[in-house]
């Protein structure tokens, strides 16, 4: 019994101790000359996620009393949450729609849309209109297309994700027109089953196809109209399948979230998008 | 009944965890209820049957196939690990040394300690690329029944212990007694006693099975179709809430809401059931 009051009593002291130290740390913040205070909650497009999660990083590091919480759930729930009033800032990787004129956009990069096959797959490189009738289902064999005599497998993304929306308005495609083989969720899943398939075809966001390559995992990307797919052509506007990626608000906003889109879209910003293979539009 | 104060005490705190449990069940079905309300006052039954996909954006809420998607998973894995886990509880039970027997309970115990995803994620590396070898694209049904059988056999073995301990040991002994042979006891007092426990107990873990969802999500292709064979993909109701509950809004929110609808009263029509034949056993 005397050895579980020891270990309550040290217990509680640590605790106390802990809540001490905050205690200075807050102190201390409150005489720097940042005066910007409160928590900021953003949601929406788990494209922009990470992205926003390191710009959030950084700028909690220059406001101390500032606290930024990012949680993913695609485009449509930025838009829904910021309807809701449940967030403060939305994260969407698309252009907003008419419909969503009610919303302000705050232009925050631009994201690349790739083909990706495997590795070994001897195909160099795809017109428009044949990755058009892969995914319609027209051409269902390589061989068609002067590869190895083999089905395609055509994976799809699920229905509301932003990178299915921007790859079928590029491609005049209704999702409803495609035929796929196998529908999955985010850019890694494609990724991952591309690279244990010699015959799958996918898409997914230049920036996780460039990360993934760089790790060596056996995917490659194809280019589009003669353009390669990669940061550079990003980043010089010429790959035609590209996506804006936005961060949106209603019309009346807190200086905490003002603060952080004008840091979100000033210069010292560009180096972490481009970190991200994006491509910032506030040179 | 007298109580003590202390038992008052008890039994009240008893009572009362009870009731939240009950109350969070009724709370459960009346959000599911009012939140799928939308696209079922919206929209009419039969869309859900006859549409001609499920493109809830574009209008088109065919549930059925999913419906199917998750009946036949479940009924495939049950169909496998069923005797696999009965005939590994008989082995360790009545023929293994207790060295082997003891080995297996360890093995099975481990295989029902690991997370589902790992199986999801094993059956991605390994079962998927087998299975594209035989037929493309290798994410299926049959993909979806093995990672399943795999999560549900260890619960399987453990129900059949269970049921096959509740066996009364005088007949055990009695049918020694009368030198009946290992085979006989098994096929003729054991299996027909234990016959109501392994039966609820394995319609319990289909209930199980069918909720199963990511594992199923990484292996199956989710493509929503009636699968003309095993090799092809299908779409479970709870991969479909899985893989579009973040990304949708208004109807198609709603409709996902109501495959959690369907899913739960798919289970708790499974739960009654085996209650009802667990209180046969115990009144006859």
């Amino acid at each position: 019994m005397v050895k579980l009051y020891t270990i309550l009593i040290i217990g509680f002291l640590l605790v106390l101790n802990g809540c001490s130290q905050q205690q200075s740390a807050n102190s201390l913040d409150s005489t720097s000359p940042n005066t910007l205070t409160g928590k900021l909650i953003i949601t929406g497009s788990s494209t922009i996620a990470p992205l926003a999660a390191e710009l959030a990083l950084q700028f909690e590091k220059k406001n101390r009393n500032s606290k930024i919480d990012v949680q993913t759930g695609g485009s449509s729930r930025g838009i829904a949450d910021i309807r809701q009033g449940t967030s403060h800032i939305g994260m969407v990787s698309r252009q907003l729609k008419l419909a969503e004129n009610d919303l302000k956009a705050h232009l925050l990069a631009k994201d690349g849309v790739s083909i990706i096959v495997h590795k070994n797959n001897p195909i160099r490189e795809l017109s428009e209109s044949q990755i058009r009738s892969i995914y319609l289902g027209k051409i269902d064999n390589w061989k068609s297309l002067n590869g190895v005599n083999q089905k395609i497998t055509v994976i799809n993304k699920s229905e509301g994700r932003s990178t299915l929306e921007v790859f079928a308005k590029y491609f005049k495609l209704k999702n409803s027109q495609i035929k796929s083989n196998i529908i999955i969720g985010d850019n890694e899943q494609a990724v991952k089953l591309v690279s244990k398939n010699p015959h799958a075809i996918a898409y997914v966001s230049i920036g996780t196809a460039e990360y993934d390559i760089a790790l060596g995992i056996p995917i490659k990307t194809l280019p589009l109209n003669g353009v390669p797919a990669n940061t550079a052509t990003l980043l010089k506007n010429q790959f035609p399948l590209s996506r804006e990626l936005n961060f949106i608000t209603k019309e009346q906003m807190s200086a905490l979230a003002i603060a952080f889109i004008n840091y979100a879209q000033s210069k010292t910003a560009n180096s972490i998008i481009e970190g991200f293979g994006f491509v910032p539009t506030h040179p | 009944m007298f109580l003590h104060i202390r038992d008052s005490v008890l039994f009240f705190t008893l009572k009362s965890l009870s009731g939240i449990s009950i109350v969070s069940l009724l709370f459960i079905i009346f959000y599911l209820v009012s939140e799928s309300s939308m696209v079922l006052s919206k929209i009419n039954l039969s869309h859900f049957i006859f549409d001609a996909g499920w493109y809830p954006i574009e209008g088109q809420f065919l549930l059925l196939p999913m419906i199917v998607g998750s009946l036949f998973i479940t009924v495939g894995a049950m169909l496998l690990a069923i005797p696999v886990g009965i005939f590994t509880a008989i082995l360790c039970q009545f023929y293994a040394p207790i060295w082997l027997s003891q080995t297996l309970q360890r093995i099975i115990e481990i295989l029902s300690g690991i997370p589902s995803v790992v199986y999801g994620f094993w059956g991605v590396v390994v079962i998927v690329p087998v299975l594209a070898s035989i037929q493309a694209p290798g994410t299926s049904l049959l993909a979806g029944i093995i990672v399943l059988t795999f999560i549900i056999m260890p619960g399987i073995v453990l129900i059949a212990n269970n049921a096959f301990q509740e066996v009364d040991k005088m007949h055990i002994q009695n049918a020694i007694t009368l030198g009946l042979s290992r085979y006989s006891i098994i096929r003729h007092i054991i299996l027909p006693y234990a016959q109501r426990g392994l039966l609820s107990g394995t319609i319990l873990q289909s209930g199980r099975a069918i909720g199963e969802t990511l594992a199923v999500l990484m292996v199956c292709g989710n493509v929503v179709q009636f699968p003309g064979n095993i090799f092809e993909p299908v779409r479970t109701l709870t991969s479909n809430i899985a893989l579009e509950m973040a990304y949708a809004m208004d109807e198609h929110r709603s409709a996902l809401f109501l495959s959690g609808l369907i899913l739960m009263l798919v289970v708790l029509t499974l739960i009654l059931l085996a209650e009802r034949i667990e209180l046969s056993a115990k009144s006859t």
